[in-house]
């Protein structure tokens, strides 16, 4: 008898632990994961970045001699170089873009939502869709350069893809027009979240819309503009496939990119430990951009809660 | 403003007149922009109906003189891509094979993870957290060599199977994400009265997390779905030949020499390629945005 209820007692003693073990048991294997995907990937191509690896990983260490090489490639500079230009001129137009659109939109517009979805769509749609699509739009011989020419206009030229100069402007233009619908939603949601108080107090003290919106409304979505500079920063430095299906990276490597670089040089010319290096480069990039804004973030929101 | 109008004010009258001179520049520039955006889409679109030789004459950006659908069946079943000529569908299977078990077994892990991470915390679990999340900003060319390596350990090189693999460790950091910025608003008296009334784990996540849940797991779903059938650098990198996905298949279409001015079934291929996403845009193109700007800003 006792020694049945002690037994029971021990049973409920196991379950209990058991089921306050549940969750994390639970967890274990996505941690596990997640743990494996970012520390251990993370850790191994650094490793082989330090390695002799070519075509196959090896373990033989060479220190930072693949860096070296690296930044002493002609490829990658011009990669890094486009990465550059590109960004300032994607990141400014893709927002300029979006925020004129938002605030279009923000003007108590008839159909709203569908203004939105015509802006939004490129969004949904793969970057390899998108610039397959605009790589026919810039091709001479049947796009908007043929179409402008057939409409009277013999000089116009537009084969901006064709050029080894211009290009990288061909990129920029198909990636503002596949992200500042995405832009134009994030100004849009700030916008929207602007106290109406503040607005009616400038109507009220006669102040013209323009006006509203340079002195009031923009100044307080402040940190929307970070955040989606950010965003775009982020996009810029992993653009792959829009290059990819737009110019190839050509002509010739005048539109490669760092995440093209990588992809070639670890799959194509079997030059793993460079790549890796030109991979991790990549990550340092991010990190470069995302370490800072998340500390910002963090310390803002301290502050907000402070005065709160 | 009609009545403002008709007011013999001058003053009224003034400001009438640039309230419609404001409404004419805000609708005349949306729908220049709307033109633009819209512009690439009506040309493929007309493009994969249009027969190639008007194409060759008239250029692409123009309407159709003539409707053809043969492209559509030729980009389905018989188009060369990568030497094989069997048309696109078998990458568009591909692509549903890939997307649909790595959508739904990443939402549901994410679900559960994020349900744990906010209501069944334990001594470390932000920090944990705080790790997962690491892996939304890690850059796939991190992951290349690994995924590669561990894939041909597993026996899941240039696999549908190896790919959807990849997605799922990839995605949970976003599902778990997601979920977990959700679940935080439950309140938790709410689920300490259901531990007392004796509910445990699961039954909790049954009757209380789960009832509230559609919001966020239609987010999750579509952000999961759009995202990994659009996903090209992995599909690219890590399958060959007919195994590829849709976007792989899309690029080396376009990559070979054959198919270059065979704009009416590329038109048509591309269409087939940005069909889904498009569908599933424009069906739940709230719950679309609402993911877009919880999983950028967050």
């Amino acid at each position: 008898m006792n020694s049945n209820n002690s037994s029971a007692l021990a049973q409920v003693g196991i379950g209990t632990r058991i089921s306050e073990w549940l969750p994390f048991i639970i967890l274990v294997p996505s941690l596990i994961a997640s743990f494996v995907y970012v520390f251990v990937f993370t850790g191994w191509t650094f490793y082989i970045s330090l390695s002799d690896s070519s075509l196959l990983p090896s373990y033989g260490w060479v220190g930072f001699e693949n860096y070296s090489t690296l930044w002493s490639s002609r490829r990658w500079n011009i990669a890094y170089t486009n990465l550059f230009f590109f960004s300032a001129f994607y990141v400014v137009g893709a927002m300029a873009v979006g925020l004129l659109l938002a605030i279009l939109i923000d003007q108590r517009i008839r159909g709203e939502s569908a203004w939105r979805t015509i802006f939004l769509y490129p969004l949904a749609v793969s970057f390899v869709v998108t610039g397959t699509v605009w790589s026919w739009l810039y091709s001479p011989a049947v796009g908007i350069e043929f179409m402008v020419q057939s409409l009277g206009y013999e000089d116009f030229e537009f084969a901006l893809t064709a050029s080894r100069k211009y290009a990288i402007y061909a990129v920029i233009i198909t990636g503002v027009w596949q992200s500042s619908g995405f832009a134009m939603a994030l100004f849009l949601a700030g916008l929207r979240s602007v106290d109406q108080d503040l607005i009616r107090a400038a109507k009220i003290d006669g102040a013209s819309s323009f006006r509203t919106y340079r002195r009031v409304i923009l100044p307080s979505i402040g940190p929307i503009f970070v955040a989606v500079a950010v965003i775009m920063l982020q996009f810029a430095i992993k653009t792959f496939d829009l290059v990819i299906a737009l110019t190839g990276g050509g002509p010739g490597i005048s539109t490669t990119f760092p995440a093209i670089f990588v992809y070639d040089l670890m799959f194509q010319r079997g030059q793993i430990a460079e790549g890796a290096g030109a991979a991790i480069m990549m990550l340092l990039a991010l990190t470069v951009v995302l370490v800072p804004y998340s500390l910002w973030t963090v310390w803002r929101r301290r502050k907000d809660s402070g005065h709160g | 403003m009609v009545n403002v109008a008709l007011t013999e004010d001058p003053a009224a009258q003034v400001a009438a007149r640039a309230y419609l001179v404001n409404r004419i520049i805000i609708y005349g520039l949306l729908a220049v922009f709307a033109i633009i955006y819209l512009l690439p889409l009506a040309v493929v679109i007309m493009n994969s109906f249009r027969p190639l030789p008007e194409i060759a004459a008239n250029g692409l950006i123009n309407f159709p003189r003539q409707i053809q659908f043969s492209a559509w069946s030729d980009a389905w079943s018989t188009i060369c891509i990568n030497g094989a000529c069997e048309g696109m569908k078998r990458n568009f299977y591909n692509s549903l094979y890939m997307t649909i078990p790595a959508t739904i077994i990443s939402t549901i892990l994410g679900a559960i993870n994020g349900y744990i991470l906010s209501k069944w915390r334990f001594r470390g679990s932000e920090v944990l957290f705080t790790c997962m999340v690491f892996g939304v900003f890690v850059p796939g060319q991190i992951a290349l060599l690994p995924w590669a390596f561990l894939l041909g350990k597993l026996g899941l090189q240039n696999s549908i199977t190896g790919l959807a693999l990849v997605h799922i460790i990839q995605g949970l950091s976003f599902t778990t994400l997601f979920c977990r910025n959700f679940y935080i608003s439950i309140p938790d008296d709410l689920i300490k009265a259901a531990r007392i009334d004796g509910a445990g784990f699961w039954r909790i996540f049954r009757k209380i997390v789960l009832p509230i849940s559609p919001p966020i797991l239609i987010v999750t779903v579509i952000w999961q779905f759009t995202g990994i059938w659009n996903e090209f650098l992995f599909g690219v990198v890590l399958t060959s030949g007919k195994e590829q996905p849709i976007t792989a298949a899309l690029v080396a279409l376009s990559a070979g020499e054959t198919n270059v001015r065979q704009f009416d079934v590329m038109s048509a291929g591309v269409l087939i390629g940005a069909l889904p996403p498009l569908l599933i845009y424009f069906l739940g193109g709230k719950y679309f945005v609402r993911g877009l700007t919880q999983g950028a800003v967050k």
